[in-house]
């Protein structure tokens, strides 16, 4: 096969290249609106758990950055429900700002475990026996 | 499918002095193990590495399509033929996630994909040979796509939190085309003579770009410490060619299908994988433009871009400006 530009002879292995008849050997670069905005992407695996961000997509518009987000996050995996978001429209605290989440380093009194009652209840019930043996 | 990019030094490159104190700041954070993320300060050359680390996967990602795209028509039977579309697709859907994470070290889409077209970025050397036969799918789904994987787990665990995330993903998907390639290379490996034939002929031409795939030897330079260090290059190519060997050479053998190397050897003393000069020049050839189909490829490419432009410019919204993704 010869392409009808360059004029070179192609003995390509692919079919299609055969086919073809002749090459777009031209390179014309993509504009800038050809690049199009980018949507953050939530994907929820099935009815009732979080919405979690997986990645993000380039779309004209979010109908599109809806099918585009399906073919990439959700053709492998089981996917009930996807969202986007424009990711100009999510706020960002910004790791600057990292250390305002590190407080004091004990937060037990923040979690069930930090509470130890049994013993107290034991002892409790062991003075009141010896109290009734009295 | 396949593995990172290559690194070569640039001496001419001019590169900046960074702030020493943000500089060690930075080493801090890798040193404990953190992730490096968008938003935070990095060194010049780390960003400058980085971007052309990812987005040369991302383009491998695309060319690698090309030789197995052109099989599916051909695939033998249903089953093979669902497999290699769902594969191909996975590997246009790993070029996508791998061009959102360069983006987000500021280069844009629009600027990597020109590069690609033009002919000015490097891709992966062995999308430039050609697919011959079915059994040529067999050694790259099996071979190929366990090479790059050996690559990309090794880069997972690196410091650029959006390169890791798009890994592990990547990773996830990988498994089931190493496992396909495999499937076919063992179906025709298990088969009759002049499958098994075939099946030798594809070994014998795809085992030299496999040796090149991972890269010249490395040379003990300051530049390849540096990106170790700030953990954008994992392992020497040494290393991961011999990783690679080690585990995929014993699968091959034990099928009776050989290698067209008399020298590939395991050293008993070192443990390391030795094998006959692989001729270095002819990687640098192909790399840098002039393989049996790099012309081919980069045609089949531009043509794709080309078809595609009015349905682009249809849907195009002339009011919106880029923005650049955040993770």
């Amino acid at each position: 096969m010869i392409d009808d530009k360059s004029g070179i002879q192609w003995n390509s292995e692919d079919p299609r290249v055969q086919r073809l008849g002749t090459f777009f050997a031209d390179f014309h670069p993509l504009q800038q609106p050809e690049e199009w905005v980018t949507y953050e992407v939530f994907h929820q695996r099935r009815r009732g758990e979080q919405h979690v961000h997986v990645g993000s997509v380039h779309a004209p518009d979010p109908e599109l950055a809806l099918v585009f987000a399906k073919e990439q996050f959700a053709r492998r995996q089981h996917c009930s429900s996807l969202w986007v978001v424009p990711s100009s429209q999510i706020h960002i605290s910004g790791y600057e700002n990292e250390d305002m989440f590190s407080t004091t380093p004990d937060k037990t009194y923040r979690e069930a475990s930090g509470y130890r009652l049994r013993h107290k209840i034991s002892s409790y019930k062991q003075a009141q026996l010896h109290e009734s043996d009295r | 499918m396949y593995g990172g990019g290559y690194v070569f030094s640039d001496p001419e490159h001019q590169i900046p002095p960074d702030d020493p104190e943000k500089l060690a700041e930075f080493e801090a954070r890798i040193d404990r193990g953190e992730k490096i993320e968008p938003q935070d300060w990095m060194p010049y050359e780390y960003r400058r590495q980085l971007i052309r680390l990812i987005e040369q996967h991302a383009h491998s990602e695309i060319m690698g399509a090309l030789p197995e795209g052109a099989w599916i028509t051909r695939a033998p039977g249903f089953k093979r033929k669902l497999a290699l579309i769902a594969k191909v697709q996975d590997e246009v859907g790993h070029a996508q996630l791998l061009y959102s994470a360069a983006e987000t070290l500021g280069k844009s889409r629009a600027d990597m994909v020109n590069d690609l077209l033009s002919g000015k970025s490097k891709y992966s050397n062995v999308f430039n040979y050609p697919a011959k036969t079915w059994a040529d799918v067999a050694v790259i789904g099996f071979l190929i796509d366990a090479a790059a994987i050996v690559n990309q787990v090794a880069n997972s665990k690196g410091s650029y939190g959006p390169y890791c995330r798009a890994l592990e993903r990547i990773c996830y998907e990988e498994s089931f085309h190493l496992k396909q390639g495999y499937d076919a290379f063992v179906a025709l490996a298990t088969g009759t003579k002049s499958q098994r034939a075939m099946l030798q002929d594809a070994v014998n031409r795809w085992y030299r770009p496999i040796i090149h795939f991972f890269g010249p030897p490395d040379q003990e330079s300051k530049h390849s410490k540096q990106l170790m260090r700030w953990k954008v290059k994992m392992a020497s190519n040494d290393d991961m060619r011999n990783q690679f060997l080690d585990s995929y050479v014993p699968k091959v053998l034990e099928l009776d299908i050989t290698f067209p190397d008399p020298e590939l050897r395991k050293d008993p003393q070192t443990g390391r994988w030795q094998f006959g000069d692989p001729d270095w020049a002819e990687f640098y050839r192909v790399i840098n433009g002039d393989g049996p189909c790099n012309a081919e490829r980069l045609a089949v490419r531009r043509l794709a871009e080309a078809q595609g432009r009015w349905i682009r410019q249809a849907i195009m919204n002339p009011q919106q400006s880029v923005t650049i993704p955040f993770a």
